[in-house]
């Protein structure tokens, strides 16, 4: 049983009359993996994890879920262990946060009393239990989207998903949630998150997938991704004061003429380079920077467009 | 089983917060009460009246009413949590679309039928106190619980309304359109063929028609038992008609249970 992936989603592909969602995705998320799902509005993210909530029914494929058909209706024991954070909810204004997480935790099938137990430990959790007695009319967009998480966490989910989790967020919030991700993933929980803000994401994600127009660009563990994108390594040396452009070795890794000092170097020449930086006396410090998920993920969706100017051509000429 | 009765006690304290059980019951108790004294009013006399005209005015008045209320209540009831997102989410939670439209109709049913019974039931108590005579109890017996069916129809009507509808906005113009349709239109299109269409309908095929609005079924109901100098009209041939009153009660329930079938369908085709 634990061999067997929690989600595994196989040649799954969503068409509506005019629209192709989601193009033969196939992905599998194991327990405790943390899953990044990247992509443009419309790219069809949200597609992805109605298809896995069991909302809607794919067009063809085959989704599973902890070993059921989520649209079926067998999945009903799955959707107590699943927790939701949709993009863009706003919940029942008139309400009180604790009576909104109450109603939701006995729609999880708590019991009257334990409701209310739980909804306050996770309005504590999430750092609103302060007002949790005012009605959800009153707070902030951050206050919202931590109601939010807590909705989430209903039930202590197996899996998680998060739809732009981190929009409207403080910074520390945002720390604060990264933070209640890599506890759950510690403890089991599979989590697949969804978000535009790519700063801050990597540390916290296992794989990463991306999205564009229904279909999957790459999947993988980032420094896959970054190996396969081979994006150059950027090296910027100090105190070397214009020495470098008499370098044979190095001048060509120099990013232009006037540029000050800052090399960008192919992932397997980073060593050399370091070493002969080392070489020079007067050098004071080196930063190096990898490449980090917006590049890779600008890469990725760079190379579809290419792919994309191309099918238009053909199509044109067709026509 | 517990999650219909969580989605119903979610949705009658919403009907309390928002004070609509208040409003509703004191509409119609002050109308209520209000006909029962002053019905004869424009004949001179105030006082209690003759309890078929009370029932008679009672019941003209809430075939109004009692819609147009029912229709407030319920007409966002799916199209205002989708707009919000809630209705995505509930979804994803261990509820049934069918359970969660059951726990919807229970609450605000719950709430348009407790104001029903508070509302006309506090005039039927005072009748009954001043008169003294069993035959009020029958005779409120009957208006209410049509009124309490007549509600829930509308509540029923009203989630076809918001589950095809896409926006708010458009649900409510549609809910007015509908209530329009059946408190004047059916009856107006009814008078025209009765006067237009000469030997056209007869006796029975006016009643038949007129079983295909669930406000003229709660008029036959009521008028069907008092005396035919307090009723005219169409009605007053409709009423001469064989249907008895359980047969009315049942089509009555009909419309109740065949627009929830119906909303059930949409909701279950419904993609979100």
């Amino acid at each position: 049983m634990t061999k067997s992936p929690l989600v595994s989603l196989s040649n799954v592909g969503k068409l509506y009359p005019r629209l192709t969602a989601l193009n033969s995705i196939d992905m599998q998320l194991n327990k405790g993996e943390v899953l990044g799902l990247f992509g443009h509005n419309g790219a069809g993210k949200t597609t992805m994890m109605k298809l896995i909530l069991g909302v809607i029914s794919p067009s063809h494929g085959e989704v599973n879920v902890m070993g059921v058909a989520p649209d079926t209706k067998e999945a009903w024991h799955m959707r107590e262990k699943v927790g939701y954070l949709p993009e863009n909810v706003s919940f029942y204004e008139h309400l009180t946060g604790l009576e909104v997480l109450t109603y939701f935790a006995k729609l999880k099938g708590f019991s009257r009393q334990e409701s209310k137990k739980h909804a306050i430990a996770l309005l504590e959790q999430v750092g609103v239990a302060h007002a949790m007695k005012r009605p959800v009319k009153t707070y902030s967009k951050g206050m919202r989207q931590r109601l939010g998480l807590a909705q989430a966490f209903i039930g202590h989910p197996k899996l998680l998903l998060l739809d732009e989790p981190t929009v409207g967020l403080d910074p520390i919030a945002t720390a604060d949630f990264y933070q209640t991700v890599d506890q759950l993933k510690s403890q089991g929980t599979s989590v697949i998150l969804c978000s535009h803000v790519l700063p801050g994401v990597e540390q916290h994600i296992d794989r990463a997938m991306i999205l564009s127009s229904g279909n999957m660009l790459a999947m993988g563990t980032l420094a896959e991704l970054r190996r396969e994108a081979n994006l150059p390594i950027k090296i910027k040396p100090h105190g070397l004061n214009g020495a470098l452009r008499q370098d044979s070795h190095l001048a060509k890794y120099l990013l232009n003429e006037e540029s000050i000092d800052i090399l960008t170097v192919p992932d397997k020449d980073k060593l050399t380079t370091l070493r002969q930086l080392l070489a020079y006396e007067s050098i004071s410090d080196i930063d190096v920077e990898k490449a980090n998920l917006e590049q890779v993920y600008q890469y990725y969706l760079s190379q579809h467009k290419d792919g994309d100017q191309t099918g238009n051509t053909v199509k044109e000429t067709l026509s | 089983m517990s999650q219909i009765l969580a989605v119903a006690g979610k949705e009658f304290h919403d009907g309390l917060r928002n004070r609509w059980l208040i409003s509703i019951t004191i509409i119609f108790a002050i109308l209520s009460i209000g006909l029962t004294y002053f019905g004869a009013a424009a004949s001179g006399a105030v006082g209690v009246t003759s309890l078929s005209t009370t029932v008679a005015s009672l019941a003209s008045l809430a075939v109004f009413l009692i819609p147009l209320i029912a229709l407030l209540l319920s007409y966002d009831s799916f199209v205002g949590e989708q707009e919000s997102g809630t209705l995505l989410l509930l979804l994803t939670y261990p509820i049934s679309k069918t359970q969660l439209l059951i726990g919807k109709f229970i609450g605000q049913g719950g709430i348009i039928a407790l104001a029903t019974v508070l509302g006309f039931g506090s005039s039927a108590l005072i009748l009954y106190v001043q008169i003294n005579d069993v035959e009020v109890l029958r005779l409120f017996g009957t208006f209410i619980s049509s009124a309490v069916l007549l509600g829930l129809s509308f509540t029923a009507i009203a989630y076809l309304i918001s589950l095809s509808a896409s926006e708010k906005s458009k649900a409510a113009g549609f809910a007015l359109i509908i209530w329009f349709l059946f408190a004047l239109v059916f009856d107006l299109a009814l008078l025209a063929l009765l006067v237009g269409v000469e030997q056209g309908v007869s006796q029975q095929g006016l009643t038949q028609i007129m079983m295909f609005s669930p406000s003229d079924i709660f008029r036959l109901v009521n008028l069907a038992g008092l005396d035919s100098s307090d009723v005219n009209g169409a009605l007053a041939i409709a009423i001469k008609s064989s249907l008895s009153q359980g047969q009315l009660f049942s089509v009555l329930l009909a419309w109740v249970v065949i627009p929830l079938v119906g909303a059930n369908f949409i909701f279950k085709k419904k993609t979100l």
